[in-house]
Parts: C-alpha cells; sequence; structure tokens
C-alpha cells in the first residue's frame, strides 16, 4: 500500500475517539475486583476481632501502606502512559509506602512490646500472606494491564512493573484486614516479598502485552 | 525547526478538536521527517534502507491509535519522536537484530534529503488479506479507490456508522497483525 493511501484512510478515521487510559483502567479494575473479592472472602475473610483490631494504629497504619503504594502506582501507570515521559520526577512516589512503612517501625520501637522483635518480624502468617497477596493480585493485575494497553508506554516492562505494585497493593489492602500479625516489620518483610513477587510478573507480563 | 513543531502542534490540536483536513496535512507534513529518520536507523542496523516504509507506516498506524495518548497542552514532536522511536527498535528487533542503545534518529524535524511524495510498502499490503472480507473491502475503498466514507457506505449498502467501524476496527487489527507477525 502506498503511504499516501494509508494516510488518507487514517484521516478518514479522525473522527473516532478512543477512550482515555483513566477510564479504561477504571473499567479494568473494577472489572477484577470481584473476582479477587470472591477469593478473599471464600478463602480468607476479615479477621474475627476486627472492631477491636481497628483501635490498634499498626492495624490501621497496614491500610495506609498499601493504599499508598496501590494510588501512587495509580498516579505513575497513568503518568507512564504517554510514550514521551519516564519515570523521572515520579519515581519518588513509589516509595512513599516504604516511608511511611519506615516511620512505624520506628514508632513501633520506641514504644514498649510484649513480643521480641524476631517474634513480631516472623509472626504467624506468612506463608498465608506470601501466597494469598500474590493470588488475589492476579486477577487485579490482568485488570490493569488489560486498561494500560490503552496507553502508549515508551517501556512496557516498566510500566508492568508499577502495574504489578498497583494490583499487589489492592490485594494487600484485602490481605491486611484478614492478617492478625500488625507489626510494621512482618508487613515490610513478607507483603513486601509478596509484592516483588508481583511486580515481577507485572513486568514481565507488560513487556509482552503492554507494546505499542 | 522551533517554526516547524509549532506548526505540528497546532495542526494536532486542530485534528484532535475534529478537523480531518488539518489531520491529513499533519500526517503529510510528519511523513519525510519519518522516513529520513526511518532510513537513518534501518543503515546504522545495517539493514536495507528499502524497508523504511514499512516502519514508516507502522509508525504512522501507532501514532493514529494511541493519538489519545498525546497531552494537548505539550508540543506534539517529542510525542510523535517519542512513538517512531519505539516503532523503529521494535520493528528492528522483529527483524532479529538486537538494539542496546538508545536510538536518536528522530530527533530532529528536518528531513535530510528531498525524498519521494509517497512510498509504497508491502506489509500493509500482505496483512490485508488477512482481514475479514468486509473490513477489507471497506478498507480498500479508503485506501485505494480514495472514496469518501458516504460513498463506500452507498456502494456496500451499509450505514455510514457502520462503515465507520469498520474503518476503524480494520485499522486496529492491521496494526495487531504487524506487531504479531
Amino acid at each position: 500500500m502506498e503511504t499516501e493511501q494509508l494516510i488518507r484512510t487514517l484521516a478518514a478515521d479522525n473522527a473516532h475517539r478512543a477512550r482515555p487510559v483513566g477510564f479504561v483502567l477504571a473499567f479494568g479494575l473494577l472489572a477484577a475486583a470481584p473476582i479477587s473479592l470472591v477469593m478473599f472472602f471464600s478463602e480468607l475473610g476479615v479477621r474475627p476481632d476486627v472492631m477491636t483490631a481497628m483501635h490498634n494504629p499498626f492495624f490501621d497504619l497496614k491500610f495506609v501502606v498499601t493504599l499508598a503504594m496501590a494510588i501512587s502506582a495509580i498516579a505513575v501507570s497513568l503518568h507512564l502512559s504517554r510514550p514521551e515521559v519516564s519515570l523521572k520526577g515520579w519515581w519518588w512516589l513509589l516509595l512513599i509506602p516504604a516511608g511511611i512503612l519506615g516511620a512505624g517501625i520506628a514508632s513501633e520501637m520506641m514504644l514498649p512490646q510484649r513480643l521480641p522483635m524476631m517474634a513480631r518480624l516472623i509472626g504467624s502468617n506468612s506463608r498465608v500472606c506470601m501466597t494469598a497477596i500474590p493470588l488475589m493480585s492476579l486477577p487485579l493485575l490482568a485488570g490493569a494491564l488489560i486498561g494500560l494497553r490503552q496507553g502508549a508506554p515508551a517501556r512496557p516492562a516498566v510500566a508492568g512493573a508499577v502495574a504489578g505494585f498497583l494490583s499487589a497493593g489492592l490485594a494487600a489492602t484485602l490481605y491486611a484486614s484478614h492478617c492478625t500479625d500488625d507489626s510494621p516489620l512482618f508487613v515490610a518483610t513478607w507483603y513486601t516479598i509478596a509484592t516483588a513477587l508481583v511486580v515481577a510478573v507485572g513486568a514481565l507480563a507488560g513487556s509482552k502485552v503492554l507494546r505499542l | 525547526m522551533r517554526e516547524t513543531e509549532d506548526e505540528w502542534t497546532s495542526l494536532m490540536r486542530l485534528a484532535m478538536s475534529g478537523d480531518s483536513a488539518a489531520y491529513h496535512r499533519l500526517l503529510k507534513a510528519v511523513t519525510p521527517v519519518l522516513r529520513a529518520g526511518a532510513r537513518r536507523g534501518l543503515a546504522r542496523a545495517g539493514q536495507p534502507v528499502d524497508q523504511s516504509e514499512d516502519v514508516v507506516q507502522d509508525i504512522l498506524l501507532a501514532v493514529h491509535l494511541k493519538r489519545h495518548t498525546w497531552d494537548a497542552n505539550a508540543p506534539f514532536a517529542p510525542w510523535l519522536f517519542a512513538i517512531a522511536r519505539n516503532k523503529l527498535i521494535d520493528s528492528l528487533r522483529r527483524r532479529g537484530r538486537r538494539v542496546f542503545v538508545n536510538i536518536d534518529d528522530f530527533a530532529e524535524t528536518i528531513p535530510d534529503e528531498p525524498v519521494a511524495e509517497t512510498a509504497s510498502a508491502s506489509e500493509i499490503a500482505a496483512q490485508l488479506q488477512s482481514l475479514p472480507p468486509r473490513q477489507r473491502d471497506v478498507l480498500q475503498s479508503i485506501a485505494v479507490e480514495s472514496a469518501s466514507i458516504k460513498d463506500t457506505a452507498a456502494k456496500f449498502a451499509m450505514s455510514e456508522g457502520a462503515v465507520r467501524v469498520a474503518l476503524h476496527r480494520a485499522l486496529s487489527s492491521l496494526t495487531a497483525k504487524l506487531r504479531e507477525q
């Protein structure tokens, strides 16, 4: 085909308007959320003492950390859906949850604790945590990737990794309401390992499906 | 160069607000620049430059399908060159060339040599055959026979809306096929 013919054809299709990336991302996540919710309520469920736990600031802190991760990853994903930009000036957003967690660890250190540090770090749910967060992330990761396909990221693997952060943040928010380990040391160890797994899967999947 | 960039940006703004003539002018204006960049890139990778037209058409399709990711408050050239670089790297990879460096072939808005008004490439033409018949008919009517949407609708006894949908689907699936080949 001649390029002139292609150009004429593209101009004829100018009336077509694609939906904004944010819209399709929201749609993908909303479509995936019920699957993760069913997984959560059928296998785990909210911890029975949740009403008392809510008065523990370290229980609440878990949600601040996981939601901060999900929200900053959403912002970075939308930014990266433009081809001419990079992570420059934006990567620090992804460090916000780590910063909050660091502050949490520091304040826990200053308070008297019933359990020694290693016991709090190891906790009693590490295996469930490392399985449940990645598994509940998968539908959300798929939804996020479907949404981000609407964009044009210059580096698909990086965009996929950020989608991994996003879905791990949302899945960890669910999981945090089940888990009885509230120490920021537990969160910093096991949630981080679980997130790293999802980020790796996201990067791999992104490099395949987020190409222009 | 500055002036060219500003002109592209204003044409693209018009295009995004629905002005198809401005869009046509813009695509015609950027094509020689894309062609020059594609030739430079292919030459540096040791590939025959006669494949440049396939790269150009690949870039134009991506520009078209991803133009909603352009921010109308930002200049158009950096966005265009980012898409172009991406597609060039992609097509070099498809030809089995590993690309290690950040390619700077698309950086200026001046074509480096006088080039033909238009040129032909084979990849899209080859993929045309694999489209569903209706989409192929519509695309050929508009591209090859330069019929308008209205005339195409009359010719195939379709509504204009159905022609538009078929046209857009044809362009999307062509892009997907080129990506996967």
